[in-house]
């Protein structure tokens, strides 16, 4: 498969299912070129995905992708495949990769049942931007017949809480869509802060659109909790020390890192929250605090 | 000093303060002595039946004849020693003796219940635990090592028969102690080791005196080179060894270097690396196989040894800098405290091999100034340096962008040893809100657990001539970093050729885990203590 038809297969895919995420989306489209993959060796096997990997992580620069990839080619990888025939270990390397997307299908589901009884009757919540996982959090809150109210931040630049609104509207939950500056307004409000996160990094500490450290300083100033939810292939090796130290391929979309003249003028679209401002974190490993996560982590990744 | 003589310690555990006037030893030592030895007798009489050991508390006062401190001041704990009180309490103060005696009547009375119960037990047990609660003596007792008990004199007598019984002589404690790092060794830097105690060349090879002598003038400084200087030396002594006939040498060997270990502890107690690495000699040797020869049992070890050098001290290095070269960027200010092997390292290897543009702060602090070693080392690198000392660290810290320190041991609730002045540095970046690195290799990682710098520590003595006289001049020689101001990201690195690789060559952060993989253990943001509270 070659690198434009892969991005092609990646585009239509994220286009046909907007309900997925786009790492999910970009572990399937690794599953069918490693279907395709017309090399003999190993080795050869993981650096063309790893390749494809770096392919998509240019196409959509999301962290998610990138850490969701690696932790695909590790999956499969996992043990020693000292089967001295290559088709049988490339079979057994397919049978994992759809073991692996299974699990991650059914990840959102498994955090949802998890997030949604945190969620008390009569609570008003915050979130920021939009997030498929918080919206299938909220849809099980509704289910188990909870009745609480949302407010959303408009998040600028994109205006994602708009959409994030019409949504929740289907729902039938009311929402109220918020300034971005108006948070520190409407914390005191608030009863709780939920919010998805496209990366979790080892310390802890979330990668997420724009705005959220905000809101987590805000909450933490306020003594709201401030909760996460991320599914376990968002865990990515990075240790941020500070917003500087934040990769700039993560920063800024894949188009602007290509186009741009200097990237200082360019406006980030993503901040780093530090994990000491984080309350809890719901993934489908269980619900674990910052610190758990580094653990977590290292099981993941090992 | 008859109160003090008194017996029965019903007093409070705190250590005892400062005697007045215990600097005339012979005569009212031996006229304490008495009144010890008559009172003795009588508690002895009150609890006649429970047939306790009676450490004679004779022995132990004539057995130091340089310490008048330590023989004078706990003179009651001599007399408590006898009985099988676990919770024994050093006598306090000196002027309320009647109270104190009928304090203790009472105690006595509700203490011969409980000693009932606990005869047999607690002659097992020793009384080198001063603070075992009455419950304790049940199970095996994790006793304290008896570098933190030297205001102990059961522990301190303890010492004084092991040591006899490995022929190393015992090195007395020098000069006055202030009341803090009483129960802390301080010897005297002036004279060197082997003018004050004679050395029995039969028992200490004498590469082992020397290195000794290295250590306890500090001329080898430093966890790492001096890890590395005592496996070189023990390389050498398993070279010079050769079984006695009717030994096994996996056997033989490791009792021969109990007593080297015993002296070089005397010259200056051991390092957590220094430790580790002894506890992983001892492993090697006594799982030697019984068919190997002689010859090749040696190479063997030695072999191990040089392994053990080369991966957990030099591979590791290697790692641990490449993983922290990924935290330095251009531009950036790096604060460095004091002279860490592995921070040097660090800053060279990013320098040279990389070229990253970036200058370095060197913090120094007196006595001794060991700032000035990584300031030449950088600076003949070629690293844009600054130097200033410890004091003016919150003029700099504005404009420093990360600090790299290094570690002298990682405990087991993830707080840092280190050399002293550092929890400061840690303190004050925090507040500036600098993310302070800790570079750490595996091997120095310690299974203790400590809450204070006070209590496990290693005094200096600094050789300050222009002190007013009358000023203690000590210092402790390392401080403890709690983990709860900073998000302390930590460098911990292993060789990079266990399956533990990949995680250990990353930075991993401080959160609560009780060691489950075995070696690292992350501690949690909780409660920071420090030398400067």
């Amino acid at each position: 498969m070659s690198t434009d038809d892969l991005i092609e297969t990646f585009r239509a895919q994220l286009r046909d299912d907007p309900d997925v995420a786009s790492a999910v989306v970009a572990i399937r489209v690794l599953l069918g070129f490693l279907k395709q993959d017309r090399g003999e060796t190993i080795q050869g096997l993981r650096s063309s995905l790893l390749a494809a990997i770096d392919t998509l992580s240019r196409v959509d620069s999301s962290v998610a992708v990138s850490s969701g990839g690696e932790l695909f080619l590790r999956f499969i990888s996992l043990t020693s495949l000292e089967y001295s025939d290559y088709s049988k270990c490339k079979e057994i390397m397919i049978e994992r990769g759809e073991i692996f997307l299974r699990k991650v299908s059914l990840s959102r589901n498994k955090i949802a049942k998890l997030c949604h009884p945190f969620i008390r009757d009569g609570a008003q919540i915050l979130t920021h931007a939009y997030s498929r996982v918080v919206l299938r959090v909220l849809e099980a809150a509704v289910e188990s017949k909870k009745r609480f109210s949302v407010y959303v931040t408009e998040s600028q630049p994109d205006q994602a809480g708009q959409k994030m609104a019409k949504a929740l509207r289907k729902l039938n939950i009311p929402v109220t869509v918020i300034l971005d500056a108006a948070v520190g307004y409407i914390m005191e409000k608030v009863d709780l802060v939920l919010v998805g996160a496209e990366g979790v990094v080892e310390s802890g500490g979330i990668i997420n659109k724009i705005g959220t450290n905000q809101i987590a300083v805000c909450a933490k100033a306020q003594n709201k909790p401030f909760y996460v939810v991320a599914e376990s292939f968002k865990f990515v090796r990075l240790f941020p020390l500070n917003q500087q130290d934040v990769p700039d391929k993560f920063k800024y979309k894949a188009d602007t890192l290509k186009t741009s003249q200097n990237l200082t003028e360019e406006h980030p679209w993503i901040d780093y929250t530090s994990p000491s401002l984080i309350t809890l974190l719901f993934t489908d490993l269980g619900v674990l605090t910052p610190s758990a996560v580094s653990d977590e982590l290292i099981k993941l990744y090992l | 000093m008859a109160e003090r003589a008194a017996p029965g310690g019903a007093g409070p555990e705190a250590a005892a303060p400062v005697p007045a006037g215990p600097q005339a030893p012979e005569l009212s030592r031996e006229e304490k002595l008495q009144l010890r030895k008559e009172k003795k007798q009588q508690k002895k009489k009150k609890r006649s039946e429970k047939g306790l050991a009676a450490e004679p508390a004779e022995l132990g006062a004539p057995s130091d004849p340089g310490q008048p401190r330590v023989a004078a001041h706990p003179t009651s704990p001599p007399a408590l020693a006898d009985g099988p009180n676990d919770s024994e309490k050093p006598t306090g103060g000196k002027s309320k003796a009647e109270l104190r005696a009928e304090r203790r009547a009472k105690q006595e009375a509700e203490r011969a219940q409980k000693q009932a119960k606990k005869a047999e037990l607690s002659q097992a047990v020793t009384a080198a635990k001063p603070r075992l609660t009455p419950t304790e003596p049940q199970s095996v007792v994790k006793r304290l090592p008896e570098h933190v008990q030297v205001d102990d004199p059961a522990a301190q007598r303890k010492l004084a028969k092991k040591l006899e019984r490995q022929q190393v002589p015992l090195r007395q404690d020098y000069g006055t102690k202030v009341n803090l790092f009483s129960h802390l060794h301080q010897y005297s830097r002036k004279k060197p080791l082997t003018q004050q105690m004679s050395i029995p060349s039969t028992v200490i090879h004498p590469a082992v005196v020397r290195l000794g002598l290295q250590y306890s003038q500090g001329i080898i400084n430093g966890s790492n080179a001096r890890c590395i200087a005592l496996l070189e030396v023990f390389k050498q002594l398993i070279r010079d060894y050769s079984t006695p006939p009717n030994e096994e040498l996996s056997r033989d060997l490791v009792a021969k270097l109990k007593p080297h270990i015993s002296f070089l502890n005397q010259c200056r107690p051991l390092s957590a690396s220094m430790g580790n690495a002894i506890k992983f000699l001892k492993k090697e040797i006594s799982c030697l196989p019984d068919t190997l020869r002689e010859e090749e049992a040696k190479e063997k070890l030695q072999d191990a040894i040089d392994k053990y050098l080369r991966e957990k001290i030099l591979l590791a290095a290697e790692a641990i800098s490449r993983s922290a070269f990924e935290k330095i960027n251009d531009k950036d200010v790096i604060l460095v405290y004091g002279c860490s092997s592995l921070v040097n390292r660090t800053l060279c290897d990013a320098h040279v091999k990389k070229g990253r543009a970036f200058r370095v702060i060197v913090v120094d602090s007196r006595p001794r100034l060991e700032g000035r070693e990584t300031l030449r080392r950088l600076v003949h690198k070629g690293i844009h340096c600054t130097y200033v000392m410890i004091n003016a660290i919150s003029y700099v810290l504005p404009e420093v962008s990360k600090v790299l320190l290094g570690a002298h041991a990682l405990l087991a609730n993830g707080s840092v040893m280190s050399r002293v002045g550092t929890s400061q540095i840690a303190l004050v970046s925090k507040a500036y809100n600098v993310p302070v690195l800790v570079c750490c290799e595996t091997y120095k990682f310690c299974e203790r657990v400590q809450t204070d710098s006070f209590v496990s520590n290693e005094l200096g003595t600094a050789s300050v001539p222009f002190l007013p006289p009358g000023t203690r001049s000590l210092f402790p020689l390392l401080a403890r970093t709690g983990q709860s101001t900073l998000p302390f990201p930590f460098l911990g690195k292993g060789p990079p050729l266990t399956g533990r690789m990949a995680w250990q060559a990353a930075a991993v952060s401080c959160a609560p885990r009780a060691g489950q993989r075995g070696a690292v253990p992350l501690p949690d943001p909780a409660g920071c203590s420090s030398l400067c509270r």
